[in-house]
């Protein structure tokens, strides 16, 4: 772990067009990850962690605030910029089937980025590195002519996983990329993620919904809920002493196998995500919490740090 | 040239192609037939054009194995003729319509907007008017001759291509391997190109099959309605459109070359269905692995 700061974002908004109204997929968001480190981003389906992942790598433009990558400012990069920035960042996408073009084999797949970045002189170095990164993700070389479609879940991912990691990149996205498959293979793509993180110095943000595996491969979590961050703290920390209603909710919903089969909790959090369009200032979880007050309502609830590198948007810590 | 047959010899498309039994009996008919169309001088009994007023509406004989037509010419010869006109027009109208259509569709599915409505509708605009229409209308600017014919009937055809292929591209374009590809340093031209084409191909080379028919057919109704090729000239839509005057003296005079139409539109369905399963790696099956398995003794 090294202290530099790869990635910043400052103020990241991202709203999108809708019939309605505009959308706040992403709304004002701050974070820094360190290099080596990876960052996870949890909340509930439609608070806008996809989006934060894809504005990143800019295959979204962001509606404001700032990116900062390596100590430059890619916010507003051009097409020409972005091809050099984009050897450097890649992504792992959620569902590898729907990521990976049925009609290419796995060589083809993996060494796609390797043919368009022109990163190989000849055939022979083409052939070679592909197979190099086979054999890191853990694909035997037999399936070199195979199609996606032939293998299972784990493998695909594996393949995903390759072609993010063809251009040897320094920072990667992983949209869920566990969550389209089985829990044991699971482990095995989580092992595999870290040990690429151990060897290569890897910075990751890990973007999920299933607060066991954020809390297996994060250091430091953001916990998100309507295109905004409610809380920011490392990983145990937030573990030990969740601080925001919303994240001790969160926590409450995790299954936790028990013997006795007693009853652990009650307190399920009610109701559902409101409106992402043209959402009224205020703490957006107001209506939802079990603390909320007429202070929650009326204005913005800006973070906090309330322990050192803990934190909070909630009026309970104000 | 020897490594670019080795490479058509070993790749799996061709492969799986082959491996079917009624691909290569279709691709054996045609293949006769094309070329007895192509040697057809030296294939014809007799000369396609000479009239013999004595010997009209012969019925089958030794000498005239599918009879003569009403102007006494050899029908077996006027069909090998025909085969010329009609596999010209089928084959390059709807290879004009599918390369032509697919452009269009590729370009509207991925430029959106105005560029998108402004070809649709176009397209629309084309597909109400009834497909003979439009190919007479077409026939009379460009004029007579071969070309123009299929030109005329390909592009009547172009509206179903490209609303099929725009269709397909707006579902595949959305495909998280298109993301991929723009992350992986693809340009917009090359991601369409390299994943967007090859995933809408499919559902076009049936329509492709499937339409060679229609166009063979067409070439008949504009040829009988005097855009087509001048009456002399045999084509199998024109024998039939001749012989069905005499349905019911001499039914073998139109369903003779409409047998051939029905044979040729038949073997490129057959191929044409089987060339899209074995271009799409997820319908092709695992080829290969047929093999024996022994088993040992328990």
């Amino acid at each position: 772990m090294e202290d530099k700061i790869l990635v910043e974002v400052k103020d990241l908004k991202k709203y999108f067009k809708t019939s309605k109204g505009m959308l706040h997929a992403v709304d004002g968001l701050n974070f820094k990850i360190r290099k080596g480190t990876t960052l996870g981003v949890v909340g509930e389906s439609g608070c806008g962690k996809s989006t934060l992942g894809r504005v990143l790598l800019h295959l979204h433009e962001s509606t404001g605030g700032q990116i900062i990558y390596d100590g430059q400012d890619i916010t507003h990069y051009a097409a020409k910029d972005l091809v050099e920035i984009r050897k450097r960042m890649q992504m792992i996408f959620q569902d590898p089937s729907a990521s990976l073009d049925p009609r290419k084999n796995v060589k083809n797949l993996i060494g796609e980025p390797l043919k368009n970045f022109k990163v190989c002189k000849s055939k022979a170095e083409y052939e070679q590195r592909v197979s190099e990164i086979m054999e890191t993700v853990g694909l035997a070389p037999r399936y070199a002519e195979s199609y996606s479609h032939e293998l299972d879940g784990g493998r695909r991912q594996r393949i995903g996983i390759g072609r993010a990691l063809a251009m040897n990149p320094e920072f990667i996205v992983c949209d869920e990329p566990v969550s389209a498959l089985d829990v044991s293979i699971q482990a095995q793509v989580l092992n595999l993620l870290m040990d690429l993180q151990e060897e290569k110095g890897l910075t990751y943000i890990f973007i999920t919904h299933d607060l066991s595996v954020v809390k297996h491969i994060s250091h430091e979590i953001i916990v998100m809920y309507l295109g905004q961050c409610v809380e920011y703290a490392k990983t145990d920390a937030l573990f030990k002493k969740p601080m925001h209603p919303y994240t001790q909710g969160l926590l409450e919903a995790v299954p936790i196998p028990s013997l006795t089969g007693k009853k652990l909790s009650t307190e399920v959090m009610k109701g559902e995500l409101t409106s992402p369009i043209e959402p009224k200032p205020g703490c957006r979880f107001a209506n939802r919490c079990p603390h909320a007050t007429e202070k929650c309502r009326g204005r913005d609830i800006a973070l906090k740090e309330v322990e050192p590198g803990h934190f909070v948007a909630c009026t309970l810590f104000a | 040239m020897k490594k670019l047959w080795k490479r058509i010899k070993n790749s799996r498309v061709v492969k799986v192609l082959f491996a079917r039994k009624a691909v290569i009996v279709c691709l054996i008919i045609l293949a006769v037939m094309i070329l007895a169309a192509i040697f057809a001088p030296f294939v014809a009994p007799y000369d396609p054009y000479k009239q013999d007023l004595r010997n009209m509406l012969q019925h089958i004989s030794p000498a005239h194995l599918l009879g003569t037509d009403s102007m006494g010419r050899d029908l077996v010869s006027r069909i090998i003729y025909g085969g010329r006109v009609s596999f010209t027009v089928g084959l390059v109208s709807v290879l004009v319509a599918g390369s032509i259509g697919m452009v269009l569709g590729l370009i509207a599915g991925m430029a959106g907007g105005v560029v998108d409505a402004v070809i649709m509708r176009v397209m629309d605009a084309m597909m109400s008017v009834p497909m003979i229409i439009m190919a007479l209308f077409l026939g009379s600017i460009l004029g007579k001759g071969l070309g123009n014919i299929c030109l005329a009937i390909g592009i009547s055809m172009v509206p179903s291509y490209a609303r099929v292929t725009r269709g397909q591209v707006l579902t595949v374009r959305e495909m998280d391997y298109i993301t991929a590809g723009t992350l992986c340093g693809a340009s917009k031209v090359k991601n369409t190109l390299v994943h967007i084409l090859p995933n809408c191909i499919s559902s076009n080379i049936v329509l492709m099959t499937m339409n060679l028919g229609n166009a063979i057919l067409n070439e008949a109704a504009l040829s009988f309605l005097g855009m087509g090729i001048n009456p002399p000239t045999a084509s199998w839509g024109s024998m039939v459109n001749d012989g069905y005057k005499y349905m019911s003296s001499n039914p073998v005079i139109a369903i003779a070359p409409g047998v051939f139409i029905m044979i040729v539109v038949l073997c490129f369905n057959m191929v044409g269905d089987a060339l899209r399963d074995a271009m799409d790696p997820k319908l092709r099956g695992t080829l290969g692995k047929k093999k024996k398995v022994k088993r040992a003794k328990a």
